[in-house]
């Protein structure tokens, strides 16, 4: 009375072998996404903007409110657009390394006073040091939204023909300067 | 007569069309609710967790200022949706469009529903095609089996 049924040897050797690695391996892909989700920062929104033109602008300058200053007059040459505000705090942790930019002149950094009052934006200049080649005044916030800006302060590195090729959210670090900014500035010159 | 009943028929038609391109454009409850709506499928790129009609952030005032003055110069949802998204990236969409990089988002949930209903599927087939009797029983088996049963 035995009519058991057993499968052939290397069938069955077959499906127990996948019946520990399939799991193992969709437990190892979860893992992996797992991780390196780990260490991304969801704050930093990849700019649909790299590699466009940069939105067109014309603004007052800070200091000298009766001229303008738009695209036209920076191109051909490389140069920053560093957005901040004198109610901005993170942009007193960056400011000391776009102070020391300036005195290496090795780019205009061209400074986008974002939301602020005119007196206090000035005051700040004053106080902290100006790195700036020149400020514009986007008071209403218009030309910041133009560039994507969610969070003060963003930097943008804009090439010879207007094209935005990196934009740093947040403020910039000695790392990030050292190691992406002006890297990518001096090939961007070479072109 | 007849010529001026075709052109009364053609003034009320201008007119209601007229009206009817105005009501679209015109501030009120109507614009209020589809931008309430627009809205909320947008995400506040500051605090993003929160949608464009929730957040209290000043980029999300200057934002719903921006969308408002666009939907009232006559702009569709659609294309209010493409500035913003020129500008933010897909991002601040909470309902991401379905291309290649999405496929993933969009179909993986149904492609695991498949493959569990198939695997299911061939562990019940595989069940009903077992026999029956796997255990082999003797006559000791069944002399207890009875015994137990008297019992």
């Amino acid at each position: 009375m035995t009519t058991t049924s057993t499968l052939s040897a290397p069938r069955a050797k077959k499906r127990s072998v996948l019946r520990w690695s399939l799991p193992l391996a969709v437990f190892a892909i979860i893992v992996a996404f797992l991780f390196v989700g780990l260490f991304r920062d969801p704050r930093e929104v990849p700019s649909p903007l790299i590699g466009k033109s940069a939105p067109a602008f014309s603004l007052p300058k800070l200091h000298e409110p009766q001229q303008m200053l738009g695209n036209a007059d920076m191109r051909g040459q490389v140069w920053l657009l560093n957005v901040w505000a004198s109610w901005c705090v993170s942009c007193r942790v960056e400011h000391p390394l776009l102070v020391d930019l300036a005195k290496a002149n090795v780019v205009p950094v061209i400074g986008l006073n974002y939301k602020d009052k005119r007196d206090e934006g000035l005051a700040w200049l004053t106080e902290r040091g100006d790195p700036y080649k020149a400020s514009i005044v986007d008071a209403d916030g218009r030309v910041g939204i133009d560039f994507g800006v969610y969070g003060v302060p963003e930097t943008f590195v804009i090439d010879k023909a207007g094209v935005i090729r990196y934009k740093q959210i947040g403020p910039i670090t000695a790392e990030a300067l050292n190691d992406r900014i002006l890297p990518l500035v001096r090939e961007l010159q070479k072109s | 007569m007849r010529l001026h009943l075709t052109r009364f028929a053609a003034i009320v038609f201008a007119a209601i069309v007229g009206a009817h391109a105005l009501a679209a454009v015109t501030p009120g409850e109507a614009l209020d609710a589809r931008l309430k709506a627009l809205e909320s499928e947008l995400r506040c790129l500051v605090c993003q967790n929160q949608t464009l009609a929730e957040s209290n952030a000043p980029l999300a005032e200057d934002l719903r200022k921006e969308v408002r003055e666009q939907a009232l110069a006559g702009k569709s949802d659609d294309e209010i949706r493409a500035y913003l998204v020129a500008r933010y990236g897909d991002f601040v969409l909470y309902k991401p469009p379905v291309e290649p990089v999405t496929y993933l988002l969009w179909f993986g949930p149904f492609v695991l529903l498949v493959a569990g209903a198939l695997i299911w599927w061939t562990l019940l087939r595989r069940r009903a095609q077992m026999p029956r009797e796997t255990l082999p029983m003797t006559d000791d088996d069944v002399a207890r089996a009875r015994q137990l049963l008297e019992e």
